[in-house]
């Protein structure tokens, strides 16, 4: 087996064994480390498919942002500490067979696929190509980009704001004790 | 002269005919000489932070009109040494609360995270790990790890002030990667591409250097680097009077020390990416290629050590508000700047 | 150039040993005497009071969103920069568009009060 197929299956096991551990780690945090973990093998795979720009921005956005993101959500739950709130999930034999059935029809969908193998040689450099294609070709889908972009910053304002209404985001106003009147001499 | 591209280029050859006569294959080959570049790479930054706390201690010292460890031997140099034998050997107090998987992989994440990023870093002509193709894209996506360990310590120690410390840090070292990113975005456009070695070479005479073509977006990066490392006047999160400890609050010893390391490597690192990416990297006169390098790195170092002994401390909100006031519209403008200037000059 | 980021995989293993190793070496060196006093959560000197959760404040989850916005960006920014000087004026101007867009939102959260950090 060549250097090739061994990273592949190895970062393949990796994804796989990290996304079970996601579903079935009982403890949440956990279960976003393991996130995490599977993101991370997904950059690996990119980087196999000589696309080490985009296993980049898979690290960084990915791991650095979304993770991170998600974290935070976690810690909003605040009750999470709590024993009492029930980890477990009762719907895993449902869940099982749904996850299985689609895992055929995707398995079956990619086997039917005749992928094209480009004769074309592989772009030198990274991001050069990808920047010279954003900006010519597919530059409609760039601008809408930021669009999208602009659509989650005022979503966030939003959020922001119906705290606000509930005074969750204000800071603490309760007035301060007057200072004691300075005593003479 | 002195130059140690030949030495690493006769080490490769050694391993090469070395693996060969034992009969495996190029896959080896190249298997062998990575882990030996990276243990070599990897007793180099220990011995960088070796020196590295001890100089800090010794400028700090100055800065404060004392004299810093004098007594262990030569001006104090085996201090740091003898610290390190002393942690080693601290009992290793879990305490009773924690999440102990995370926990333990918390002080790893952060270390490697801090240690991944020397595979592109050109420490001299030819003494680069891997050229990689993404070079300084990599090294800002590595550094994002870090942030990573940082929650993990802090959530896992179950402990008011760590997790409040891993959060303020984390939320702190995120608003500064930003500025950071985009004062790169800066260089990137002169330089057009992203590859370390290729940015060094394309600074070889002295007027080449990226610093006078991008001296806001060198000074954007010093400031956004510097909230990056925790340092004064950026480390409230670690201040010893607001929150103990910040995340590692409940970490001790030889655990302990790994998140001290990171801290340490981590100020080499962006010394060495403001050097590669502003100052021309290993690019001087007479001196050899390395030695220029480590000089104009713990130039930046100590930079950063004297920033700690001349600023206050900001508070959160001061430093937030700084970040997404003040840093981010100034990166931009000078990005469109930059883009302005490159198109006024080619035409 | 994959077997460049071999180079990765092989700093990420010989980290992740280095460390293991040393806390290895560290437990066997290390006297262990654990009693319930060492291993309560540290309070300042007081014993601890109350669970370890905190009022989780909101705003760390609204800044960890502007960030995720502004790191695609920045990563669409990237390629623009390196390629960059091969386009002309037009290449200027679509990435003048994406950042004004952005900075429009950055100002609308900073007029309604969401940068603010207490």
């Amino acid at each position: 087996m060549d250097t090739f197929s061994l990273a592949f299956y190895a970062l393949a096991f990796l994804i796989i064994a990290a996304a079970i551990f996601v579903v079935t780690s009982k403890n949440i945090f956990h279960s976003a480390i393991y996130l995490i973990l599977a993101l991370f093998g997904v950059a690996g795979i990119y980087v196999l498919l000589q696309a080490p720009f985009l296993a980049a921005a898979q690290v960084l956005i990915y791991v650095g942002a979304v993770s991170m993101l998600m974290i935070f959500a976690i810690m909003l739950t605040a009750r999470i500490a709590d024993d009492s709130i029930r980890h477990t999930n009762e719907q895993v034999g449902t869940g099982l067979l749904v996850s299985l059935g689609l895992l055929a029809v995707i398995v079956y969908s990619l086997w039917q696929t005749p992928f094209p193998i480009s004769a074309a040689p592989m772009p030198e450099g990274a991001g050069g190509t990808i920047g010279r294609l954003l900006l010519t070709q597919f530059v409609l889908p760039f601008e809408i980009v930021s669009v999208l972009l602009l659509g989650a910053l005022i979503g966030a304002v939003v959020i922001a704001q119906k705290d606000k209404v509930r005074g969750v985001s204000e800071p603490p106003n309760t007035p301060l004790p007057k200072p004691a009147e300075k005593v003479a001499g | 002269m002195l130059e140690l591209d030949k030495l690493v280029k006769i080490i490769g050859d050694g391993i090469d005919a070395g693996i060969s006569a034992l009969g495996l294959g190029p896959a080896w080959v190249v298997l062998v000489q990575l882990i030996v570049a990276a243990a070599v790479v990897l007793i180099f930054a220990s011995l960088v932070v070796l020196f590295l706390v001890w100089w800090e201690r010794k400028v700090s010292a100055r800065f404060q009109m004392r004299l810093g460890p004098m007594r262990v031997g030569w001006q104090g140099t085996i201090q740091t040494i003898a610290d390190a034998l002393k942690l080693l050997q601290k009992e290793l107090i879990t305490p009773a609360n924690v999440d102990r998987g995370i926990y333990f992989w918390a002080p790893v994440v952060t270390f490697v995270a801090a240690l991944a990023v020397y595979v592109t870093i050109p420490f001299g002509k030819g003494l680069i790990v891997r050229d990689l193709n993404i070079g300084i894209l990599y090294i800002l996506s590595i550094t994002t790890f870090t942030v990573i360990g940082l929650l993990m310590a802090g959530w896992s120690s179950n402990n008011k002030y760590a997790l409040l410390g891993g959060f303020r840090s984390a939320a702190q070292v995120v608003s500064y990667e930003v500025p950071m990113a985009l004062a790169v975005v800066g260089v990137i456009m002169l330089t057009q591409t992203l590859s370390m070695g290729e940015i060094v070479a394309q600074q070889q005479k002295f007027y080449q250097w990226y610093i006078w073509r991008q001296p806001l977006g060198f000074l954007i990066y010093l400031v956004a680097a510097t909230a990056e490392c925790n340092r004064t006047p950026f480390d409230l999160p670690e201040a010893d009077s607001e929150l103990v400890a910040g995340f590692v609050t409940e970490y001790s010893g030889m655990k302990f020390a790994m998140f001290f390391l990171a801290e340490f490597l981590n100020m080499f690192t962006v010394a060495a990416v403001a050097t590669t990416l502003f100052f021309g990297g290993w690019n001087g006169p007479v001196l050899p290629s390395w030695a220029w390098f480590m000089i104009k790195t713990l130039l930046g170092v100590f930079v950063l050590m004297w920033f700690r002994w001349t600023y206050p401390r900001l508070r959160v909100d001061q430093l937030m508000s700084f970040a997404w006031k003040f840093l981010l519209p100034l990166a931009f403008i000078n990005i469109v700047l930059t883009g302005l200037g490159i198109y006024i000059f080619k035409s | 150039m994959v077997s460049d980021f071999a180079a990765v995989a092989v700093f990420l293993g010989l980290g992740v040993g280095f460390v293991l190793i040393t806390f290895l070496l560290a437990k066997l060196i290390s006297p262990s005497a654990p009693n319930p006093i060492k291993q309560s959560t540290y309070e300042c000197g007081e014993s601890p009071f109350g669970p370890a959760w905190i009022q989780f404040n909101v705003r760390f989850y609204i800044f960890a969103l502007i960030f995720v916005v502004f790191d695609v960006e920045t990563v669409f920014l990237f390629p623009w920069a390196i390629a960059y000087q091969s386009l002309g004026l037009f290449a200027f101007v679509e990435m003048l568009v994406f950042i004004a867009i952005l900075i429009f939102g950055l100002a609308y959260a900073w007029r309604k009060g969401v940068l603010k950090w207490y």
